[in-house]
């Protein structure tokens, strides 16, 4: 199916998109290599869902192209559209038709023609549906209603997989098991570009991007992106200690000169501070905890990063 | 073009059969209708509730009391003692028409002054009102002509009009309504049942998924039209067949035709449909939009008030309205044994609506599913 072997499996280069005078998408440019899976990151109204739209060729971009296995995705919509699979975060099945009937559609409306039936019961095989088959979707359980949702969108075989929030709520085994499939898939050759919420699931991509004001702000493996200079200043050091149920003096350290970025994460505090703060003067302000050097969280990426685009944007 | 086609109606059907509401609107709905415009609707005016108030009690007025009663228009319910009495029956409801005859009718019947005699009615209802007042007046003129000449009326008659219905013979309501009354079900159902089509997928956020897929423009069009074609034509007969069957209202033309004539009908009706569809956001406003078509579609069209009696302006309207040609091409077939001939101006009209509001429905759908 791909026309170029080697090349990425998606391919975005310098996508713009502009809704009347508002920008919705500037210049964002990436590449996924095929077998990947890219996490997709970005507050809601970032442009997210414009960047998928725009690579599934839905949208045309203003500027720039999305390329989806050497495809282009608005000229060649029709046969981007047969290669891809797409789910989304809202479940998008008919309620009044039972799994059957829904994999059964999507069979059809793909033109799957012979090779429906044998697809069918792989896919059910595989997500394990077999005992829900005549059950109505509307019936199911969300993490089930996931599955089928899962088993619709892989009927076709496709090599690319758009995932939009696929774990929105479902309960924490349900998404322990569709990670699971997904590394699965991905072992496969499939490219599996997901959007999420969830730091968690953000940390079991290979790739991610994390795009913000319609800008795509970095780029890069999870531990490139920890590394980077922007989110750990020069002279400056992440902390953390443990509280074994101490109450944390959280204001004062907050209001302290030299400290920022001060959170807890369940038994841990952590915190950034600079080569005004040292490591005894923390013990100190905390009341007596223990310090040890840390590492910057997937979360302080995040978080100070934004910050950062928040203030340029404010002062330019 | 036409790829997913066959899914999608795949799909329809299911949901078709499974949807009670939808079952509901094409089965149940039409029948209730058909019983309702069947029966209720009468334009047939008997039996009004009258009092009199006999002031003279001669032969002459129990006479012409008789003559009253004699028409089937008036039953006489009871007499009151005063025209104060008269007046009050007519205000609480009691009675819609009063007759008052003065003392002294007998006496002045053979005399030089004409007999005066009050009919009072109750105006709120125009048609009662108008059937009972002009019956009055001729029942006053035909006496008239008989007490001046003494004998049979007839012989005396400068000139004698004398109607002959060609069609309905028996003036049956029902043979007026039933016939529109299938172009406005059928129109109902099949506008109201496409304007859900693309609205539902929307609300359930399949749209999307759709999209995403090879599903091709066309097929999904098609697709959402052509079930609900067929349910509307299977409609259509049973409708006919209840018509004949509950109210004996024959086909007279050729059923053949009136299949063609309907599927060209169907069309505008589905465009429409499909052109609300992709306006609404949700159900209810398709719903709430496809009513406000509906109504002037009821009221308008033809099927209960005649167009000819209209405002200008009105008249111009129920013009736009497909339903307007199609309860004529109805009554044309059904009553007239109409054929192509006389009905070919009809059909073509309808043929360029269906069209029409096809093209503007395919224009739209492009824009919103993308």
């Amino acid at each position: 199916m791909a026309r170029t072997a080697d090349g990425p499996a998606i391919s975005a280069a310098a996508l713009t998109m502009r809704f009347g005078s508002f920008t919705a998408v500037q210049d964002v440019s990436f590449d996924v290599s095929p077998g990947e899976i890219f996490g997709f990151l970005g507050p809601n109204g970032s442009g997210k869902s414009t960047v998928i739209r725009m690579l599934c060729g839905l949208l045309r971009p203003s500027e720039g192209s999305g390329h989806i296995l050497g495809m282009d995705s608005s000229r060649e919509a029709e046969s981007v559209k047969r290669s891809i699979g797409y789910m989304s975060q809202k479940f998008s099945l008919y309620p009044d038709l039972t799994v059957h009937e829904n994999l059964s559609f999507y069979g059809r409306i793909y033109g799957l023609g012979r090779r429906l039936h044998e697809r069918m019961d792989a896919v059910v095989k595989q997500l394990h549906l077999a005992p829900y088959v005549q059950r109505r979707a509307g019936a199911l359980s969300g993490g089930w209603k996931q599955r089928l949702a899962l088993a619709c969108a892989l009927l076709h075989e496709p090599r690319v997989m758009f995932l939009d929030e696929p774990t929105a709520g479902i309960d924490p085994v349900a998404r322990r098991e569709l990670w699971d499939f997904l590394y699965e898939l991905a072992g496969r050759g499939v490219t599996l570009f997901v959007t999420t919420h969830y730091m968690d699931e953000a940390e079991r991509c290979n790739r991610l991007g994390y795009i913000y004001l319609s800008r795509m702000l970095l780029l890069g493996t999870p531990d490139e992106l920890k590394a980077d200079p922007r989110v750990t200043p020069d002279s400056a050091r992440w902390y953390e200690a443990g509280l074994d149920g101490v109450e944390p003096p959280l204001e004062k350290l907050g209001k302290q000169e030299g400290i920022s970025d001060v959170t807890v994460f369940g038994n841990t505090l952590h915190l950034l501070a600079d080569s005004r703060v040292s490591q005894p003067q923390l013990t100190e302000l905390a009341g007596g905890l223990e310090f040890r050097e840390g590492a910057p969280t997937l979360e302080d990426v995040f978080v100070r990063l934004t910050r950062l685009a928040e203030q340029q944007r404010r002062q330019p | 073009m036409m790829r997913g086609l066959g899914g999608i109606i795949y799909k329809e059907f299911i949901q078709i059969t499974r949807n009670p509401a939808t079952l509901v609107i094409t089965l149940l709905i039409p029948i209730i209708q058909l019983i309702i415009f069947g029966y209720a609707i009468d334009t047939e005016v008997r039996n009004v509730r009258t009092q009199v108030l006999d002031l003279d009690n001669t032969p002459q007025s129990r006479e012409f009391l008789n003559r009253f009663r004699a028409t089937g228009l008036y039953d006489i319910r009871g007499y009151v003692a005063s025209a104060s009495e008269l007046e009050s029956a007519i205000v609480s409801g009691q009675a819609s028409v009063g007759i008052q005859i003065p003392s002294g009718y007998g006496r002045e019947l053979s005399g030089k002054r004409p007999a005066e005699i009050l009919v009072l009615i109750d105006g709120s209802n125009n048609t009662i009102a108008s059937q009972t007042m002009s019956t009055a007046q001729t029942l006053g003129i035909r006496m008239s002509i008989e007490q001046l000449s003494g004998s049979s009326p007839e012989r005396s008659l400068l000139i004698d009009v004398r109607p002959r219905f060609l069609f309905n013979p028996a003036l049956r309501s029902a043979n007026f309504f039933v016939p529109g009354l299938v172009g406005v079900i059928l129109f109902l159902v099949t506008m109201l049942l496409t304007s859900f089509a693309i609205v539902s997928e929307k609300e359930l956020g399949t749209m999307e998924q759709l999209a995403v897929s090879p599903v091709s423009r066309g097929g999904l069009m098609l697709g959402k039209i052509l079930p609900y074609l067929l349910l509307g034509m299977i409609q259509m007969n049973v409708v006919l067949f209840f018509a004949q069957f509950i109210f004996k209202v024959e086909i007279a033309g050729s059923l053949p035709l009136l299949e063609l004539l309907a599927l060209v009908f169907v069309f505008s009706s589905l465009g429409l449909g499909l052109i609300i569809s992709t306006i609404a956001k949700t159900q209810l406003q398709a719903m709430l939009m496809s009513f406000m078509i509906l109504l002037p579609s009821i009221l308008l069209s033809g099927f209960i008030f005649p167009r000819e009696s209209m405002p200008l302006p009105i008249y111009w309207i129920s013009a736009l309205l497909p339903v307007t040609y199609f309860v004529e091409i109805l009554r044309g077939v059904i009553l007239r044994s109409a054929g192509m001939e006389a009905l070919w101006d009809e059909a073509l009209i309808l043929t360029c609506m269906g069209l029409l509001l096809l093209a503007i429905a395919t224009v739209r759908f492009r824009k919103t599913v993308g």
